[in-house]
């Protein structure tokens, strides 16, 4: 690692202001900031740790809707007894990100604004249609993932929030690369009214994206049946030394079909 | 160089250390604790598994100014003199180590296990559950045996401090 200098400021404000600063990078659970350190892919001047900002941690339900801070824990969602009944789904994806260290330090916040194309949680935040919320403005999920590694976020711009539609049905299915338990393909289902959204994560070779076939086989009808024989095409989805695109486009289907049947 | 305070094992600790020293640098070079150990240092294999605040965590992946005032348990804090942990004892008893090197991070992680999860553990569970610690010697079997064993003498212990 490069040389870097370090804080961990107690209040937002004073977090927004050391992130301004030039070179600056926000530091949440490191368990990927640090290794990229390591690997001297990045030389910020100054890291600020946000762990001492408590208002980014925790889970509450506000007005129908589900709130999660962004520091929590993986380990924190996965054991919420709030997640665990408005959004179940949601609890099962980060009770199977990486391992149990791994989900003792990583966030939801660091998850989404890292935006790896075979992370977990971007899914779901587009799934569930999920609303973004910064320092300085709320971001529709819709609008926040613009590609590998790319978000709408501005330089030194925090997420503070986000903020999830509860008690709606949605479920997750993912293949794990065997290694890496990163998707190999991973795919969020929710049920909106009589509208389906399908969020596809790990194949896309530009991160994150929606299933517009499949979204429209759900609609109306919810169900793994509903699904078969659907397929997502294999133009624009990655290739690698783990699985080719054709092979990733096929368990596109697999995946939805099981994030259905899981559903609740 | 900031000047950083734990609670290592129970005692308070200080050091210096730069903001990029990582909290495994800090325990083995600084406090010279060498049970935990580095297998990988690109946060996969477990080996550097420590407790912080109560929670099992890769110390490889994790500045050690972000622990300042943090509890920390490494592997040397669980025997109480030469009577071993219920965990390492049946590491001992089931065999399950060859050479050691992958074993506190094991150990550390079992305890954070049963700490979780309680004292009656499925294999299915353990397995699952040690996805983050790589042992290249013994082939898990007796790994898994040692943690239920283990899992189940920690409810002896529990009773025994009541
Ligand atoms: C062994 C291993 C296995 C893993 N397996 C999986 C897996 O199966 N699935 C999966 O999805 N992930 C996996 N991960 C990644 C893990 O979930 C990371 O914790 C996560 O990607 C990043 O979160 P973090 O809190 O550690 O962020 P950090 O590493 O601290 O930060 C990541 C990036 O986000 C920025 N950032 C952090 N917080 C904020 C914020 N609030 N606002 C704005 N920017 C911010 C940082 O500046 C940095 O650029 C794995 C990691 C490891 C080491
Ligand atoms: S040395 Fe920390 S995970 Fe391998
Ligand atoms: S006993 Fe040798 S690595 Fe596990």
């Amino acid at each position: 690692m490069y040389e870097f200098d370090y804080h961990r400021p107690g209040t937002l404000d004073a977090a927004v202001k050391l992130a301004g600063e030039a070179d600056a990078k926000i530091l949440a659970g490191g368990h990927t900031l640090i290794p990229t350190l390591k690997q001297r892919l990045a030389a910020p001047k100054l890291l600020v740790d946000l762990h001492a900002v408590r208002e980014l941690q925790g889970v509450h339900l506000k007005d129908g809707q589900l709130v999660i801070g962004a520091m929590t824990t993986h380990a924190h969602v996965a054991d919420s007894a709030l997640v665990k009944a408005h959004l179940p789904g949601l609890a099962a994806l980060a009770a199977g990100i990486g391992d149990p260290h791994v989900r003792h330090r990583g966030t939801i916040g660091g998850s989404v604004a890292n935006n790896d194309p075979a992370a977990d949680y971007p899914s779901a935040v587009l799934a569930l249609n999920a609303t973004i919320i910064t320092n300085k403005r709320s971001i529709k999920a819709d609008d926040f993932f613009k590609g590998m590694f790319e978000t709408a976020l501005a330089e030194g711009e925090i997420i503070t929030h986000f903020s999830f539609p509860a008690g709606i049905k949605s479920g997750y299915a993912k293949f794990p690369n065997p290694a890496s338990r990163y998707a190999l393909v991973g795919v969020y289902v929710a049920q909106h009214g009589s509208d389906a959204r399908v969020a596809v994560t790990g194949a896309g070779a530009n991160g994150v994206f929606r299933a517009s076939t499949l979204e429209a086989a759900l609609k109306g009808n919810f169900s793994a049946a509903a699904l078969e024989g659907k397929s997502v095409p294999a133009d624009g989805i990655n290739s690698d030394m783990h699985a080719d695109a054709a092979y990733r486009a096929h368990l596109i289907g697999v995946m939805a079909r099981r994030a259905v049947a899981a559903a609740h | 160089m900031p000047m950083i305070h734990m609670t290592v094992n129970g005692k308070a600790v200080k050091g210096h250390a730069e903001p990029r020293t990582l909290l495994v640098e800090f325990i083995r070079d600084t406090l010279r604790l060498t049970g935990t150990h580095v297998g990988c240092d690109t946060s996969q294999c477990g080996a550097c598994v420590v407790h912080v605040d109560g929670h099992a965590i890769k110390s490889c992946t994790t500045l050690a100014v972000a622990c300042e005032g943090a509890h920390v348990t490494t592997i040397e804090g669980l025997a109480h003199g030469t009577d071993l942990h219920p965990m390492q004892e049946a590491f001992r008893e089931h065999h399950g180590l060859q050479c050691g090197y992958c074993t506190p991070g094991m150990i550390m992680s079992a305890v954070d296990m049963v700490n979780r999860k309680g004292h009656e553990l499925s294999e299915h569970t353990i397995r699952e559950e040690l996805e983050g610690n790589i042992c290249r010697c013994t082939g898990y079997h007796n790994i898994v045996k040692a943690v239920a064993a283990g899992a189940k003498a920690m409810q002896g212990m529990a009773k025994a401090a009541e």
